[in-house]
């Protein structure tokens, strides 16, 4: 009678569909990696120790570009912040029952679409669930880093460098919806936007590199739009309709 | 020469740095963050974080040595990536639709810039 309906099965069967699109966005990032000069195990073993896209995209790219213990942390910690507020929403929404080790263990899979989909749930999300949930997309996620990585040299050198915009394509597709049905998002995209090109382009702010970049653009343009458009608390967060590993 | 630890040492620290932060709240906090600023700031962040990350980093995207040719390119693969977008098309398309972009333009602007 108390058997949940959110067995592993069906995690693993809700999970295909993420699944199928980190395939082909971690190609994208295995492309990068090796490109950059990285062996395919070491692609491979940030993708399957952070399992993320932005962030870890930000991390490699730092690690090509030489930069700082402190900065690769501060722009890791900065881009990944958003699953505190995902994790936080997902205490209130698992079992009661979910040991203290299923946390510890359950809570490195959350990304953006694992997480849209868990909350998505009407009953209480069971460890089971989540566990299918999440090896679907990280088996996705480690195959398509592999794929990326190993194929490129196969790949035409217009196919490679075509590839390389795949990964922004993907985080338009993330921004550009939520930001067509929420002001305040709109606002935070064309800030954040010009604030970037601002220190792409000027002289002096065009010195700083791009981890501390993407560091005081999130921050500034952030903080700026929470002062001026707070989200109340019964109202849906803008995060829901996006998706990004 | 690569240097593997360092390496290795970036990507334990990357690691650690994404695990403490998705196990923290799951593990600690059993209650929701009243602070209203708080709540806001983090719902902003990832929006903040993208749009900086793709602009305008996409335009020097499709070629190790950046040219007039790959910027144009790059830029054609970006309208598309913005077009269906704004047409709620999903990750997979956008990323599909970007990539054929730029490669059909590469093909068409071949034999503009030679």
């Amino acid at each position: 009678m108390e058997q949940s309906t959110l067995t592993f099965q069906k995690g693993l069967k809700d999970g295909m569909p993420i699944c199928l699109g980190y395939l082909s966005v971690s190609f994208a990032f295995g492309i990068l990696a090796t490109q950059g000069g990285l062996p395919v195990w070491v692609a491979l073993l940030i993708s399957m120790t952070n399992l993320t896209s932005a962030g870890q995209v930000a991390g490699t790219q730092l690690i090509l570009t030489g930069g700082m213990y402190i900065e690769i942390a501060i722009t890791t910690f900065i881009i990944n912040i958003r699953y505190m507020l995902m994790s936080l929403s997902l205490s209130q929404k698992v079992e009661a029952k979910m040991t203290n080790l299923q946390r510890w263990i359950l809570a490195f899979g959350i990304t953006d679409e694992i997480f849209a989909v868990a909350s998505q749930q009407k009953e209480e999300v069971s460890a089971k669930y989540l566990s299918g949930l999440i090896v679907t997309p990280y088996v996705g996620w480690a195959l398509g880093t592999f794929l990326g990585a190993t194929a490129a040299g196969l790949l035409p050198m217009s196919l490679r460098d075509a590839l390389g915009i795949a990964i922004y394509g993907m985080f338009i597709a993330i921004i550009i919806p939520p930001a067509r049905k929420a002001r305040p998002v709109a606002v935070v995209v064309v800030l954040s936007i010009a604030l970037s090109c601002a220190f792409k382009w000027l002289p002096l702010l065009n010195q700083i590199s791009s981890g501390w970049v993407i560091i005081i653009c999130a921050v500034l343009v952030s903080a700026y739009a929470a002062a001026r458009y707070p989200i109340d608390e019964e109202a849906p967060e803008p995060e829901k309709a996006g998706g990004e590993a | 020469m690569i240097d593997y630890t360092r390496i290795l040492l970036s990507i334990a620290v990357m690691a650690v740095v994404t695990y403490v932060i998705r196990v923290s709240p799951l593990a600690i906090f059993k209650k929701k963050i009243q602070n209203r600023f708080i709540r806001s700031f983090l719902a902003y962040v990832p929006y903040a974080v993208l749009a900086a990350m793709t602009f305008p980093a996409i335009l020097f995207s499709t070629a190790e040595a950046v040219t007039m040719q790959s910027v144009l390119c790059a830029s054609i693969g970006m309208v598309v990536a913005l077009l269906l977008a704004y047409k709620d098309k999903g990750l997979l398309t956008v990323a599909v639709g970007s990539t054929a972009a730029v490669f059909l333009m590469e093909q068409i602007t071949r034999f503009i810039f030679v």
